[in-house]
């Protein structure tokens, strides 16, 4: 089926409501980026998660969103915490997959010389690839205070500084946590890999400040050009898989209690307000919990691997948080439809949250800015730090893009590779890169992935986040 | 070769076909491993039994494609080779052999995180069996 979109300005095309939609779509992009690509099969995917019961207002999709299973990745949608559903792809497999940017007090002079020494540390000391396994040995009962206590847990064990938790979105816990309700198979997968970076598109990247859009909020943030800065992109790891493939499982099961027709089964949810829903809510917060700490110890990490590297201080290093946020999420939050405020449970699925100035969830330091919102892009362009804004929590339930979003299948760049050494031109544009698996760097070229300045531009456009920063990358780690 | 790779933007699935559904079961497996692991080592010794049950016919086989990338993601298991003795619509029984994995013996190609329902596909068509599962990668 094709479904035709009603372009409402320059950022925004309607999917008017029809079929068993309970509510339109809306789907911010450009005349440019749907040229790219075929966006038939995620606007269906739109149009799905549109006929899930409680949806309110909208069933939206950013700019980077393309086809995922169920919900297209880069679908926001909001459902009526006490008449609304939550559904475990609405979440996503690696639950709480996020990015975390720390600043340095270094410039790109400092680390010259010696940044192939640092990528080749980096490289060493970050456990990467295909079932890579951690430097944090877990028994059940430790892994079960992760669980709990998220990134808190990381910092009782060293790993990291008070600031790197009120940096933090949700200050790195999601209190509603449960173990009790996680199988022993998402523990036993769990205990072995905490502190490890993963495959695919997860990466560790050292960067330099490029452009400032906003000078004054960038100085907030602690950024200032030609800063070096390190970024991470990772999640829960097979905890989360697990976690998200168990409930599935049993959702799927009990889907028809619903009375309600699913036109994908991969859309499997259950009542918020059911003993079900609650069960999701709280293994997810747990899965969430389990990715905040291991982004915090992978930060601890590279902290230390920069320190040894280089030969330098932690003070002369100067290593701060500027933010972490969660892009793969369902979360119970506060927002104001048609003049009511409502509770409701937002999904975040390859999306980021775009909290305004003043909103009471951000740390008090960036209260007058709004949130620090990091846009990772593909590895040889650019990645963007925003800042939410009120037009997000006006239209979006304070959500915004997540990164630049495939363009390419990775057969399809794989074959666009052959013959090319990737990692020669990416050095040829002044970036190192060192990689674990046979295929990573064939499948995550820059020609794989959609232009992230289009896409920014897109989420700048529209008012949902505005840019403050560009960072261009200068070595990569991947797994 | 009984079985395509289908190709799409962010994940990848496959397209296996079968004379039977016993024949069908054991191609997905194979196909899903080609997908994990090269190994050169064909001394495979180890065995595993399991059982499998679903709703229907694509339940069946997610809940069994699942559970064996659940014995290779937390227990390291690379299956070499796959005995089914019985299966019927809701249900199956197999003996796995199995290589553990070692990274002398095995070259690692891809992460598959998970199998999804998503456009899940098996059936019975003119020429045997066939179906459809897109991996989450």
């Amino acid at each position: 089926m094709t479904h035709q979109l009603k372009k409402i300005d320059d950022y925004r095309w309607e999917l008017p409501q029809s079929g068993a939609m309970n509510v339109p779509g809306m789907i911010y992009t450009s005349a440019a980026l749907q040229k790219t690509k075929d966006i038939n099969e995620p606007v269906q995917q739109v149009a799905n998660v549109a006929s899930l019961p409680g949806i309110l207002k909208a069933s939206l999709a950013m700019p980077d969103m393309h086809w995922g299973y169920g919900f297209p990745i880069g679908g926001v949608a909001a459902f009526d915490w006490e008449n609304g559903v939550i559904s475990p792809g609405g979440v996503g497999y690696d639950i709480n997959c996020g990015v975390r940017l720390a600043s340095t007090h270094l410039v790109e002079g400092d680390i010259k010389d010696r940044l192939e020494d640092l990528v080749n540390a980096l490289y060493q000391n970050t456990p990467t690839g295909v079932g890579s396994t951690g430097s944090v040995t877990l028994s059940y009962s430790e892994e079960k205070k992760v669980l709990k206590q998220g990134s808190r847990w990381a910092l009782r064990q060293g790993f990291g500084v008070d600031n790197d938790i009120e940096r933090t979105e949700d200050s790195g816990c999601m209190p509603n946590a449960d173990p009790d309700l996680i199988s022993k198979r998402a523990l036993e997968r769990g205990k072995k890999q905490l502190g490890t970076l993963g495959s695919g598109n997860h990466f560790l990247e050292v960067g330099v400040v490029d452009e400032i859009f906003l000078p004054e909020t960038a100085r907030v943030f602690g950024l200032f050009e030609g800063q070096v800065t390190l970024m991470l992109h990772t999640g829960s790891r097979g905890f989360g898989y697990q976690v998200c493939d168990d409930f599935l499982a049993i959702m799927t099961k009990h889907v028809h209690k619903l009375g309600i027709n699913l036109p994908d089964r991969q859309l499997a949810c259950a009542m918020i307000q059911s003993d079900m829903g609650r069960r999701y809510y709280n293994a997810m917060a747990c899965a969430a919990n389990y990715a905040w700490a291991n982004r915090q110890i992978l930060l601890h990490q590279a902290r230390e691997t920069f320190q040894r590297a280089l030969n330098i201080s932690p003070r002369a290093l100067g290593m701060n948080m500027v933010y972490d946020v969660c892009h793969n999420i369902a979360k119970k939050e506060e927002h104001v439809i048609n003049g009511k405020k409502q509770t409701v449970c937002v999904h975040r699925k390859g999306a980021t949250r775009s909290f305004p100035p003043g909103h009471q969830s951000i740390c008090s330091e960036y209260r007058d800015t709004g949130q620090p919102v990091i846009i990772p892009g593909d590895m040889g362009t650019a990645s963007y730090v925003m800042v939410g804004t009120e037009e997000a929590m006006d239209e979006t339930f304070g959500s915004t893009c997540h990164g630049a979003g495939r363009v390419l299948s990775r057969k399809a760049a794989k074959k666009k590779s052959r013959g090319r050494a990737i990692n020669r031109e990416l050095e040829d544009k002044g970036i190192l890169v060192r990689w674990t698996g046979r295929s990573t760097l064939a499948e995550e070229m820059p020609d794989a992935y959609k232009d992230i300045s289009q896409v920014v531009d897109v989420v700048d456009g529209a008012g949902i986040s505005k840019k403050v920063a560009r960072l261009r990358p200068i070595a990569v780690v991947k797994g | 070769m009984n079985y395509k790779l289908i190709d799409h933007t962010a994940d990848f699935g496959i397209h296996v076909f079968g004379l039977n559904p016993k024949d069908l079961f054991i191609n997905a497996a194979s196909a899903m491993f080609e997908q994990i692991a090269e190994s050169e080592d064909k001394s495979w010794e180890k065995k595993h039994d399991i059982k499998i049950s679903g709703a229907d016919w694509p339940d069946l086989m997610v809940n069994w494609l699942r559970e064996l990338l659940f014995l290779w993601s937390a227990r390291q298991m690379l299956i070499k080779d796959i005995d089914i003795s019985s299966i019927t619509e809701t249900g199956l029984a197999a003996v796995l052999a199995y290589d553990a994995y070692h990274p002398d013996n095995h070259i690692l190609k891809s992460e598959i995180k998970a199998v999804t329902y998503h456009q899940i596909q098996v059936k019975e068509s003119s020429t045997g069996w066939e179906a459809k599962i897109i991996f989450d990668v």
